[in-house]
């Protein structure tokens, strides 16, 4: 400090030669517990960093004496989540959903099925929505939950059949069926096929010319799955093929592509990834997206 | 500003020798009281020197012990008071439940979407502290502040352990003997006893009250509320008990906040100058002509409870309680002469007088009109919208991903997450119809319909939330997006509330 202390008149206190305009700053002491707070706090750091981990080494870090890691914590933290669920994974498991979903005055606690969807939101979110898109929109050659439209069965039953063992997955259990290449593996000519698609184009859109060509091939090679009418059939997974929705597009050139190439559309089988009680939880979701049988 | 120079009896005397005598005028002592908050500070940190307020009655003194009993009773008492809301509510008229996310004040009861409450009460008390500020200076800091009221009763302790002024310098300059331990260790056993009071008060109002006293002694009670117990035993004992009159000066950004809220117009612990100066001791039987009415006692410095010279003129440290007043006048009295040397005065007064102009008290200013008006404008909105709060709402989350779903019937459909807030104190069962929308289909997820009707139960004081879908058969005469509203009807009240929405039909724009 300078030695020429300059003395504020009004307040008679020393000032610190800083001036703004005209405003000057006082050199007010402070009083003597607040540097004590300040050591105070000082010796706190010390103290918190051997107990705590602090330094950064080279490769690592101090570790601290308490042994505290934030990874530990999460790690705690989900293990005592699990324990929380672990009541209501309980009860996913003995629900009989499948009869719940029809008459839901059979369930005697509400908050098992806002467990089960709640649940069943973040699990679709973590895996399924990859594919399926956001709240199960779907995608070309992937399919919209939402609506009332299903391959293999929209009841709770056929959903959680789906999400446990796939769809041409590797799994045994999977569901499977084949809809052949006709045309690389030329079971059909390229006029056959054309023919053909005329014939499904007609199925959906009654103004389309009919292809009596084109009905003969039909029955010939895809009644057998699609049904004598093209209705379609869940046991080998068929589309419908009267109604609007195409899974792989409605387009001249997109059925073509279809009937040409085949479609083996593939679901991973999740038994193994998520627990019975987290399936049950994921099919329950999927059923209220608005489709559910 | 005046012509008059103020006095420094507090400075050392030269002349010591001869002013050491004890009377200033006749029966009237002296007071050797120094002001420990001296206006030319010494160094670069200052070392805190005890202020030993002398005991004081009188009017100001009297109103302070009868505020401080009216707030520690409102203190002490309120988490006790009950108030019937039914069974699905707690029965205690003032609580703040963390635990369910609810705030009950008597008959009102504020969740936590509503905070805006608290928002307008804070504003409220911020124009009312403006406002009083304004008229009466630091009337707050004076009278109503926590800061104040404690540090007054743990003084009041420890006259009661210690003796007043001149008893407890004496004491802590003595030696440590028995007597003086025990003094002592009365006062902090006594200071602790309250501080704890204060924190286990403080805890009672986030938790019904008479259960967590007991669970409180047993041991069950929630870990935050010893955590706030320990918190404020400690920092009652340690504010109130010894950091005092520091809080009010370096701690409380309220002192300069009030700054800006004082005007010359603004009633002020002042001392009168004009009036007292020049000052000097006064013997029996001289004259007042030609000198001031302040005789120099430094009974004013001895009662200050923030060790300040009150006569040094307006001060940072100044809490404007008035016990000065009180000191003052008893010395006026006694020498005959009148009250009020330090008083409730402005400095636009102090003026007047010196050009010999009559006072003038201006409490109806510009700036207490706006402050009254915006006070009675905020706290007539909060009421108007208090009485206006609706107990039934719904929020109506649309889906949008996917906008729409097309079924394979040709119907479209929408989804809505609605979320039915119930306010009231009882379940309700709710009807929900689309009004403006010619829905050919309704479902809920986890509902059926009972009587052609979904009935959706919502249990008091909650939130729940439904899953609808609306789908419409024929789309083609529609718009792209249809404007409707959804209503919910309790079957048994007939209350309802509307919410609007729209329906997307995927139609071309």
């Amino acid at each position: 400090m300078s030695n020429d202390k300059k003395i504020d008149e009004l307040s008679g206190t020393e000032v610190t030669g800083h001036e703004w305009d005209g405003i000057e700053e006082l050199n007010t002491p402070m009083p003597r517990w607040w540097l004590g707070i300040m050591l105070l706090t000082v010796v706190w750091s010390v103290g918190y960093v051997i107990l705590m981990p602090g330094i950064p080494l080279l490769n690592s870090y101090t570790k601290g004496l308490l042994g505290h890691t934030d990874r530990g914590r999460v790690d705690t933290a989900i293990t005592d989540m699990h324990e929380a669920r672990s009541v209501y994974a309980q009860k996913l498991l003995t629900t009989d959903f499948q009869a719940v979903l029809k008459d839901p005055d059979l369930l005697d606690d509400p908050a098992v099925f806002r467990f089960a969807l709640a649940q069943g939101k973040s699990l679709f979110g973590d895996n399924c929505e990859t594919c399926h898109g956001a709240r199960g929109r779907g995608f070309i050659g992937y399919p919209n939950l939402n609506d009332d439209i299903w391959l293999w069965g929209g009841s709770f039953n056929e959903i959680r059949q789906t999400i446990t063992y796939g769809i041409r997955s590797t799994h045994d259990e999977s569901r499977l069926s084949i809809m052949s290449a006709f045309g690389r593996d030329e079971i059909l000519t390229r006029e056959e096929i054309k023919s053909l698609t005329d014939h499904v184009l007609s199925l959906s859109d009654t103004t389309k010319d009919k292809s009596p060509r084109g009905a003969t091939l039909f029955a010939q090679n895809c009644v057998s799955c699609h049904g004598e009418n093209g209705g379609g059939s869940r046991e080998f997974g068929a589309p419908d093929l009267t109604d609007a929705d195409w899974l792989y597009g409605g387009s001249r050139a997109q059925i073509r592509t279809t009937i040409f190439n085949g479609r083996q559309g593939m679901m991973p089988h999740w038994n193994q990834r998520l627990s019975a009680d987290q399936i049950v939880a994921l099919s329950v979701y999927v059923h209220s997206l608005g489709g559910g049988e | 500003m005046t012509e008059l120079k103020i006095g420094h009896d507090n400075k050392p005397d030269p002349n010591h020798g001869q002013t050491t005598r004890k009377t200033v005028a006749h029966g009237v002592e002296r007071s050797f009281a120094k002001a420990v908050s001296p206006s030319t500070p010494e160094s670069l940190y200052k070392k805190r020197t005890q202020v030993y307020p002398k005991a004081v009655k009188g009017t100001y003194r009297s109103l302070k012990w009868f505020i401080m009993a009216i707030l520690l009773g409102i203190y002490y008492i309120t988490p006790w008071i009950r108030w019937d809301r039914g069974p699905s509510a707690p029965n205690q008229a003032v609580l703040i439940d963390f635990e369910n996310a609810r705030l009950y004040f008597f008959f009102i009861e504020i969740w936590p979407q509503e905070i805006y409450y608290i928002t307008g009460l804070l504003i409220l008390s911020a124009l009312g502290l403006f406002l009083a500020t304004a008229l009466f200076g630091r009337v707050w800091c004076g009278y109503a502040c926590p800061q104040t009221i404690w540090t007054d009763l743990f003084m009041a302790v420890e006259r009661f352990f210690e003796g007043d002024r001149n008893a407890r310098i004496k004491l802590d300059k003595s030696p440590w003997t028995s007597k003086k331990i025990a003094k002592k260790t009365g006062k902090h056993i006594a200071w602790l006893l309250i501080s704890m009071a204060t924190g286990g008060a403080w805890i009672l109002y986030f938790h019904d009250a008479p259960r967590l006293l007991t669970d409180l002694f047993i041991g069950h009670a929630p870990q935050t509320a010893y955590v706030f117990l320990a918190l404020m035993t400690f920092f009652t004992y340690a504010l109130a008990g010894f950091m005092r009159e520091q809080i009010c000066t370096y701690m409380c950004p309220w002192p300069r906040i009030q700054a800006a809220m004082i005007d010359d117009q603004a009633l002020n612990v002042t001392y009168r100058f004009d009036r007292g100066e020049p000052r000097g001791a006064h013997k029996k039987g001289e004259t007042w002509d030609g000198r001031g009415d302040c005789i120099g006692c430094r009974q004013c410095v001895a009662v200050c409870p923030t060790g300040i010279d009150i006569r040094d003129g307006a001060q940072l440290e100044c809490i404007g309680c008035a016990l000065c007043i009180d000191a003052c006048d008893d010395i006026m009295v006694k020498i005959g002469r009148p009250k009020g040397l330090i008083a409730y005065d402005t400095d636009a007064n102090i003026e007047r007088r010196l050009k010999g102009q009559r006072n003038q008290f201006n409490l109806i200013r510009p700036r207490t009109i706006l402050y009254t008006i915006a006070f009675f404008g905020v706290g007539a909105v909060m009421v108007y919208s208090l009485l206006n709060r609706s107990v039934l709402d719904m929020n109506i989350l649309r889906d949008r991903i996917p906008n729409y779903v097309t079924l394979s019937d040709g119907s479209v459909r929408n989804g809505y997450t609605i979320k039915i807030l119930n306010k009231a104190t009882a379940p309700r069962e709710l009807r929900i119809d689309a009004m403006g929308l010619d829905a050919t289909q309704m479902s809920i997820v986890g509902l059926k319909k009972i009587n052609g009707q979904f009935i959706l139960s919502v249990p008091a004081d909650e939130t729940l939330d439904y899953k609808v879908y609306l789908a419409i058969k024929d789309v083609s005469q529609l718009s792209d997006r249809e404007i409707f509203h959804l209503k919910l009807t309790d079957i048994k009240t007939q209350e309802n509330t509307l919410t609007e929405t729209m329906f997307i039909t995927g139609n071309p724009k």
